[in-house]
């Protein structure tokens, strides 16, 4: 066991767990914070995806060690405003919604990155996030309206 | 009465609706106080009606639908009332309470209607009585009774201690088609804001104080056991708290599912793999073509179709088949399950709460009214959470931890490799064709392993529409032990595409139209004809495309809908681009069209996968597929631009949410052959097979 420091959601959060813990079940077991999904257990899916320092990251694959000290924003940190959230609802993309946080925060880096991704750029930054719903043509609409609402050229 | 836990949808001043998680005991009864109307409609006197949603939510939309059926037809205020998902009673479905078969709003859409009306008279006799006015000179409006001679206003909480006691109106009057305010109409998905911010509720996230987790590790060989276990390492890890067989598997309880998923893969276990180790797909391939070879018994027999197929001026065959397939859906399965010696409580997120009720009835030995099933948000079911396998064993594990609520969580390899998988198939066609080309017999001989209600195996080919005068259908069952079950659209998943690809064959054989057709075999069918005609007209069915680029189309009935699709593909080297597809559907009165889109779109995506992607692998009587590395789900950069058009319907609802998987498959493939002269035969199709 290893005491480990880091930022959640911007409050600093300090746990006791192996240090080879994946970040996906201190978040979700130690931490009680269950909007970061499991599906797969090895990077394949992106149902857990987070932004560490603001990359998105499948915490499924991230030991707990390797986050000490580092920024980590999950789903609940998106504030429930942000523009990729607004255009999801918007565009009602979610249908079960389990892998829609992932979806989220992967949408979330991408807009942050590329101001108004074409739809190139979208299949490029999603496709390691699987919908068993195949919600994926609402995610391709909802990501050009978060680019609108977040001021993203046209 | 049952101790409920639920969600609950809160009010927004926005019109939006908020999902909440109560857990506390006396929190949520107070939540339920108020008076019920009947078992779907009750109201407190803050005059906030509680919906039950008797169906569960998968995705598929029914907490919004039933609620705008529940709320249109009893005038309640859109912008107040909650929703929650009830425990097991007959009046939510007898004998079965349960989401399947794409039944809930085909199902339930009369009865949910007149349920509501009924509510809505009760009050109305209600305010009449309190006002002293005879019940036609009172209407109802946004959860109000208004009195139409003074405008005076009740709300229904005011009403509704006074409307329970109102006897319930055996033929309530219904709202016309003119008067719907919500039927018809696309509302937001109620569930949609949870969804995007990270608490909705599914299963997997339920919590409860002192909860352990735990993961099983099952024998690989299917009606396998274990012979011996040591569980001294496992035990040993940080975390794990108790280590011990449940027959088919070891289960390991500790602290975190983590610990729970490491520690089981340190148990040591030697294996009884029982009969079934010889299973291999090459070796099922063989036994089933064996078996087609021989008559099987009969499913339908029209005709003379032996002097048909002898008389035929050309005769055609073909060997279709198609692989196990896994579910998949992307919340990996669990159940929360507390045992006590006088109540089980399971949490969990079931397609069919009656089965899961008697689930932990069996293996706890409780009665029936001694177990509680709390339904949670599904991550996904399409069929598969419609088993009881699931159930049974987190019931056992918990009744080994009796009074330790205990979460048994399935990885994504536990959920390949031991799911009641769509049944693998070989089916064998023979047609007969006259001079001019058109079909005079159709034999089909389908081998496929037994499961679920008679003719599920058969269905999509037994009951297909086209007029062709002599037709026989036979079926082999071979029970070859593994576990096979509904996935979603059942026998259309495998007989649709071998039906509509094998119908191209006819056409193409004789250098027909294969639109023209099956417009001529379909003459009689106007529902058939109806969507197969919008959906070849919206894609510009004949019209010029751009280079590279061919068309095919498939039609299917089934739930109770009708589906055509015109698939738009170019094929590069052997790889399959689907550019489009053009759906058209007819599914009776719609509810709410958004969704009816959202679950044709769905199930388009859902079959994309069998066609082009995945299938499950059998060696040595084990699943090969470990992760989504080796059955690899349809994917966003995958996906085609996707068009739906809905054919306007007064009949009867049809189904949704499997009316749409079947037809996707032929659509790719006949637009395949039409790009390059191969018929895929085999799903799904492979590079080798078109290069």
């Amino acid at each position: 066991m290893a005491a480990i420091t880091f930022n959640l959601n911007g409050t600093n959060k300090t746990v006791d767990v192996p240090a080879e813990m994946p970040l996906l079940w201190v978040l979700r077991d130690t931490l009680a914070m269950t909007g970061t999904k499991f599906g797969c257990g090895m990077a394949l899916c992106g149902a857990c995806t987070v932004h560490i320092e603001g990359t998105p990251t499948r915490s499924c694959v991230t030991q707990a060690s390797s986050v000490s000290g580092k920024k980590v924003t999950t789903i609940e940190g998106l504030g429930g405003n942000h523009p990729v959230q607004r255009a999801w609802i918007e565009s009602d993309v979610p249908q079960c919604g389990y892998c829609q946080s992932g979806q989220i925060m992967t949408a979330a880096a991408l807009v942050a990155k590329t101001k108004s991704p074409t739809d190139a750029d979208i299949d490029e930054a999603m496709r390691g996030n699987i919908c068993r719903c195949g919600t994926y043509q609402s995610i391709r609409k909802a990501i050009h309206l978060a680019a609108t609402l977040q001021g993203g050229r046209a | 009465m049952n101790r409920r836990h639920f969600l609950q949808t809160t009010a927004t001043t926005a019109g939006g609706l908020v999902l909440g998680f109560h857990l506390g005991k006396g929190e949520a009864e107070a939540q339920t106080a108020g008076a019920e109307l009947n078992a779907f409609i009750s109201v407190t006197p803050d005059n906030m009606v509680t919906l039950q949603i008797h169906k569960s939510e998968m995705g598929q939309g029914v907490v919004t639908s039933i609620s705008q059926i529940l709320a249109d037809e009893a005038d309640v205020d859109w912008s107040r009332f909650r929703t929650e998902f009830p425990g097991v009673k007959p009046v939510y479905g007898a004998p079965m309470m349960g989401t399947y078969g794409s039944l809930s709003i085909r199902g339930s859409h009369a009865s949910l209607r007149k349920t509501a009306a009924q509510a809505r008279e009760m009050l109305m006799q209600a305010a009449a009585t309190r006002w002293n006015v005879p019940v036609t000179q009172v209407r109802t409006e946004n959860s109000n009774v208004i009195n139409t001679a003074t405008n005076a206003k009740l709300t229904y909480g005011a009403l509704a201690a006074d409307a329970a006691k109102v006897p319930v109106p055996a033929n309530p009057t219904l709202k016309t088609a003119a008067q719907f305010k919500l039927i018809g109409t696309s509302p937001k998905r109620l569930d949609t804001p949870a969804k995007v911010n990270g608490t909705a509720p599914f299963g997997m996230d339920y919590k409860m104080p002192g909860m352990l987790y735990a993961a099983i590790e099952r024998c690989p060989v299917f009606e396998g056991k274990v012979k011996t276990f040591d569980g001294t390492k496992a035990k040993a890890m940080p975390g794990v708290k108790e280590v011990f067989s449940i027959g088919h598997g070891v289960a390991v309880v500790a602290t975190n599912t983590w610990a729970a998923l490491q520690a089981k893969k340190a148990v040591t276990i030697t294996w009884d793999e029982g009969p079934r180790a010889g299973n291999s797909t090459p070796g099922l391939r063989k036994m089933f073509a064996d078996l087609a070879a021989t008559p099987g018994q009969s499913a339908q027999n029209s005709g003379n179709v032996d002097q048909a197929l002898a008389g035929a001026a050309k005769t055609l065959e073909a060997v279709y088949e198609a692989p196990y397939l896994s579910h998949a859906p992307m919340e990996p399965l669990n159940a929360t399950v507390l045992v006590t010696d006088t109540k089980c409580d399971v949490w969990v997120g079931t397609q069919i709460q009656t089965v899961a009720m008697q689930a932990a009835a069996a293996a706890t030995g409780l009665k029936e009214d001694q177990v509680a099933i709390h339904t949670l948000y599904l991550g996904g079911g399409f069929g598969r959470r419609g088993g009881e396998d699931y159930i049974h064993e987190a019931v056992e594990v918990a009744k080994h931890m009796k009074g330790t609520p205990v979460k048994t969580v399935w990885s994504r390899e536990d959920d390949l490799q031991h799911d009641t998988y769509r049944p693998m198939s070989y089916t064998k066609f023979r047609a007969g064709l006259d001079a001019e080309g058109w079909p005079v017999a159709l034999h089909a001989r389908i081998v496929s392993p037994p499961f679920g209600q008679p003719g599920v195996q058969t269905e999509g080919i037994r009951d297909m529409k086209y007029a062709i005068p002599n037709f026989r259908c036979e079926q082999h069952s071979p029970d070859v032990g593994i576990p096979v079950s509904y996935w979603r659209s059942v026998g259309y998943s495998q007989n649709t595409p071998f039906m509509e690809s094998f119908i191209d064959e006819m056409a193409a054989a004789t250098n027909k139209d294969p639109l023209e057709f099956r417009r001529k075999l379909l003459a009689n069918q106007p529902r058939m004809l109806a969507v197969l005609n919008l959906a070849a007209e919206k894609a510009g069915w004949g019209k010029p495309l751009p280079a590279g680029r061919f068309r095919g189309i498939a039609v299917v009935s089934n739930i109770g809908s009708y589906n055509a699709q015109v698939a738009e593909v170019s094929v590069t080297a052997g790889k399959v681009k689907v550019h489009k597809i053009v759906c058209a559907v007819d599914c009776g009165v719609v509810v709410n069209p958004a969704i009816v889109v959202q679950q044709i779109e769905s199930g388009i995506v859902y079959g994309l996968g069998p066609a082009l992607k995945h299938g499950i692998t059998l060696d040595k009587g084990r699943v090969t597929n470990t992760n989504f590395n080796s059955y690899d789900p349809t994917r966003i950069d995958e996906t085609p631009q996707i068009e739906v058009h809905i054919v306007p319907s007064t009949a009867n609802p049809g189904g949704t949410g499997e009316a749409s998987t079947p037809a996707t498959p032929p659509a790719v493939f006949n637009a395949i052959y039409a790009a390059t002269k191969k018929r895929i035969r085999m799903l799904p199709a492979k590079a080798a097979d078109l290069a």
